[in-house]
Parts: structure tokens; sequence; C-alpha cells
């Protein structure tokens, strides 16, 4: 009994979850240009849109680019703070920490706001580069989590070994701390890349008059009415991140980067 | 490797380009933000230097007083919602195979990262009259004809807790899945059902983790600055949607800057409130 009731809670829960998905995902296919559910036809032609469309690809290939390069940027930042916080007795370096998780504890739009007044009084205002630092800053919380659960996961006699045998600093961080760190490395890039892909905002509050990413284009689009693109971009989303958090599972331990400890489930 | 304090200047280099970046890039423009409270809006959507407390005395309106309230009820009503569907999920999730946990986990973080933009068009498009879940209901022939269930208030609540369930159960998972099996074993062993045990074993050794918890979906909530906007009405908007609109399309830095300082303010005292609970249960145990 109580298996079963186990069972409808969590097809209570997923259908939750599923149900507006589902339901974009078939006016996704319509065949006309209507917003009708279950779908009347069936056409793939608003997938094809995404890409023949010059808006919508534009649009597409400005979300790539900046999350490809903002995430980078925010794992440059990341991963030398992490490694010095664990490599160093510093209290008082605790404050970038802080100042790392800030932007993604405090409402978005704040730090959004922050940044428009910052580019508008520095006078780069809507220059798209502004986006991606932006977006880096917005998300280095991201992989600066991931990266201090791969730091304390190292075993420091490890390192100490490497130190006795005369390497420096820098020779240990190429030849120990980086390739066992590499696997949080890539999952907190690949964090950062999948929200700041979604992200709106930021983006639209820095270079919203400038730059079209997806989700912006989604939403000016929205106001104008209903289009069978945003459907068909919006699965093209959920597909996207559901494969990237899938090939984080795949290749590392996605349970433990959520919190759980390795050992205690085997 | 030993911790050590830093001793020459090259021990400093690593962390040189961090702490500029989130200088420059957070702390000043949180700092511009402020002075820009203070700022006198000109005609046409400019401002200029000035220190005056005309932004802040807006504050002091029925209208806002209103907003302000209504933004307040409605994270305090998805973090309630949120908590209560997440708590007994979260624990049966914490009780499954690793397998059927990490796909689950897949689920989850997929609908997070979703943009606030997608969530908004998906609900908007469950709730249209054309393609929404009351054609399902008039199919089933539970409803005579199909109805647009947005906007309205229901349709922004959901939406929003949509929104924050997965988050919610990101935040409990950590702490529930240290959650000692022993506890509910011994209860079952006295005779408890599993529902009586989750009820008087589960919640009362939580109690701290879901009242932290409960906090800190009420500030993820507070944060959300589309889905009123699509899916509610004017009077459904929240601080956040009226910073947004403000700062683009009314034109008024100033007075936007001083709505995300007061945002600012109350979400360091939730966070305060937080690590008080904390301490108060440090101190109890």
């Amino acid at each position: 009994m109580s298996h079963f009731l186990r069972r409808i809670y969590f097809a209570l829960v997923g259908l939750f979850l599923a149900a507006p998905l589902i339901v974009v995902a078939g006016v996704s296919i319509n065949a006309k240009q209507t917003l009708a559910f279950p779908p009347q036809g069936f056409s793939l032609a608003w997938y094809v849109e995404i890409f023949a469309d010059t808006g919508w690809r534009n649009a597409l290939f400005a979300s790539l680019m900046l999350a490809l390069l903002s995430a980078a940027l925010a794992v440059a930042i990341a991963l030398p703070l992490a490694w010095f916080l664990w490599r160093r007795i510093a209290p008082w370096a605790n404050i970038f920490q802080l100042l790392g998780i800030a932007p993604f504890t405090l409402p978005p739009v704040i730090t959004a706001l922050g940044l428009l007044t910052f580019w508008a009084a520095t006078g780069f205002y809507g220059h798209p580069w502004t986006a991606v630092v932006s977006h880096a800053i917005f998300f280095v919380t991201l992989p600066l989590v991931t990266l201090s659960l791969g730091f304390s996961a190292i075993e420091r006699s490890l390192v100490e070994a490497a130190a006795t045998m005369g390497a420096d600093d820098r020779t240990i961080f190429r030849t120990v701390v980086l390739p066992l760190i590499t696997p949080y490395l890539v999952s907190g890039y690949a964090f950062a890349f999948v929200l700041s892909l979604n992200e709106y905002i930021v983006a639209y509050m820095t270079v919203g008059f400038t730059m079209e990413t997806l989700p912006i284009k989604i939403f000016n689009a929205l106001r104008y009415g209903y289009t069978p693109t945003m459907a068909s971009v919006t699965v093209l989303f959920v597909i996207l991140a559901a494969v990237i958090y899938s090939l984080i599972a795949r290749y590392g331990d996605l349970l433990k980067l959520l919190g759980a400890n390795p050992e205690e489930k085997p | 490797m030993r911790r050590e304090t830093p001793q020459r200047l090259t021990d400093y280099a690593p962390i040189a380009f961090p702490a500029i970046m989130l200088t420059v890039f957070f702390v000043i423009p949180f700092g511009t933000m402020i002075s820009v409270s203070f700022f006198q809006r000109q005609q046409g959507g400019f401002y200029t230097p000035a220190f005056v407390f005309s932004n802040y005395e807006r504050f002091l309106s029925l209208f806002f007083a209103n907003v302000l309230g209504f933004s307040l009820m409605l994270a305090v009503l998805v973090a309630i919602c949120c908590v209560v569907l997440g708590v007994p999920f979260t624990y049966l999730l914490t009780r499954l195979t690793r397998r059927a946990q990490i796909i689950w986990m897949v689920v989850l973080l997929s609908v997070l990262s979703l943009s606030e933009v997608i969530i908004g068009f998906a609900w908007s498009t469950l709730f249209s009259r054309t393609a929404g879940i009351t054609n399902l209901l008039v199919v089933l022939g539970l409803m005579e004809k199909a109805v647009a269930l947005s906007p309205g208030f229901p349709a922004v609540l959901t939406a929003m807790v949509y929104q924050a369930l997965p988050y919610t159960i990101l935040v409990l998972y950590p702490a529930l899945i240290r959650l000692d099996p022993t506890l509910t074993e011994a209860a079952r062993t006295l005779g408890a059902s599993p529902l009586r045990a989750f009820f008087t074993v589960v919640v009362p050794a939580l109690r701290t983790t879901i009242m932290a918890t409960l906090i800190m979906v009420f500030i993820f909530a507070l944060g959300s600055y589309l889905l009123p906007q699509i899916l509610g009405r004017p009077q459904h908007w929240t601080l956040s949607v009226l910073i947004t609109d403000q700062a683009i399309y009314q034109s008024n830095m100033p007075f936007a800057a001083a709505m995300a300082v007061f945002l600012v303010l109350v979400t360091l005292a939730m966070v305060a409130l937080t690590l008080f609970a904390g301490r108060k249960r440090e101190a109890a145990t």
C-alpha cells in the first residue's frame, strides 16, 4: 500500500514537472501557425525555422557564444580563487568566496540593475562583451561551488608527497591537482553554460537593446503574440539541458556534486 | 599539502585575477547602484548626480505598500507550497536506488535551468483557452467549453511553485540523504506506520533544515521577475517586476535602484534570520 502511494506521489510530481513541457512539445509540431493542443497535423517546420529564419538563428548563435565565453570566464575566475582558498591560510580571502556566491543568492534583478548602472556609468553600455563579463560574474558561483567541493576531496598527503620530492606549486598544480579536479571543472563549466544559455534579466539589462539572445528573442516575440518557433526553441533548450546533465551524470558523480556522500549509498 | 600562510608576494598571485574581477564587476556595480538610488531623475530618462532621498520617499505610498505586501505574501506562499510538496518528495527520493535518484536529478536540474521566459511561456500555453488543460477536461466531459486560466493569481502561484520546486528539492537533498535511516527503522520496529514515522521522526529531526529551506525558497521566489508579468494582472506584480519595469520601460533608474537597495535589505534580513536559526540549533545541541 505504501509503495503504491509512493508511486502515485512520484507520478504526480513528475506529471506536474512535465505537463507544461508536454503541451509545449505538442504545440511545436502543429502543422499551421496556431496555438492548438492536441496538435493539428504534424510538422517539423518550426524546428527548421530556428535555423532557417535569420532572426532566430542569430539569436541562437548569440546565446551559444555568450554561454561558451561567459562560462569559460566564470571558470577562469573560480579556479584560481578555489585553489588559493584550499592552498593558503588566509581568512580575509573568504570575503572573495562570499562575493562569488552573493550574485547568485541575491534576487537576480539586483545584480542585473547593478551591472546596468555600472555599464551605463562607464560608457560601455550595449557592447556584447559586457554581457559576457556580466554573466561570468553572475554565474561564477557554480564553478566556485563545484571546484571547492573538488579541492576538499583531494587527499592532502598526495600533494605533500609531490612537494617533498621537490615539485613547486606550479608543477604540483599541473601534474597532481589539475587531473584530480578536472571533473569538477567540467561540471562547473557545464552548469554555468546551461544557466547562461537560459538567462534573461542580466542579458536584457546589459545588452537587451543591441543584441538578442534566445530568451530575449522569445520574450520580445511573446509580447507581439504567439509564434510556434518559441515552442520548438523551448523543446530544443530542454533537450540540450537534459543531455548536458546526463553527460555529467554519466562521466561524473552527479549526486556527490549535489551534496550526497558517495560512500553512504553503494 | 599543508595549508600555509602566504609568505612572498608571488604567493598572492592566484587570487589577484578573481579579486580584481569580483571587485570591479560586482562590488563597484553594487556601489554604483546604491549611489544612483540617491540621484535626481531628469526628464527623458536621464539622471544627474545628487544626494536626494526623494526616490526612497516614494516608498511611503499606499501603492508601494501594496506591492511590497503582495510580494512578501506571494513569496511566503510559494515557499510553503514548495516545502510541503518537497520534503516528502525528497525524503522518498533519497530512499530510491542511486540510478533512479540520478534520473530524477537530471530532470530536476533541467527544469531548474529553464529560463523564466520559457517557464512563463510554457504555463501560459498550458493555461490558454486554445491549447490549455481545460481542453482535456472538455474531452473528459468534466467541462462544457475550454476557458483561459491566465492571467490570474492561481496561474502566477502555480508557475512560481513550478520554478521553485526543483530548487527546494536540491536544497533539501543533502540534509535528507544524510538523515540516519535507523531513525525511521526504529520507529517502524516500534510499530509506527510509515506515514506516522515520517511525521513524528523525520519532520522533527529536520525542523531547522525545513526552516532554513523555507527562507531560501522565499528569497528565491522574491527574485521571480517575469512570471507575475506574463501570467498575472498588474495587481499581481511583485517588487522584482516593478524594479525591471521602472528601469527598462519607465526609464526611472534612480527609483529602480532605490527599490533594488530595499530588496537587498529585505534579502539580507532573511539571510541573517537563517544564520540566526542555525546558530540557535547549534547552541541547543
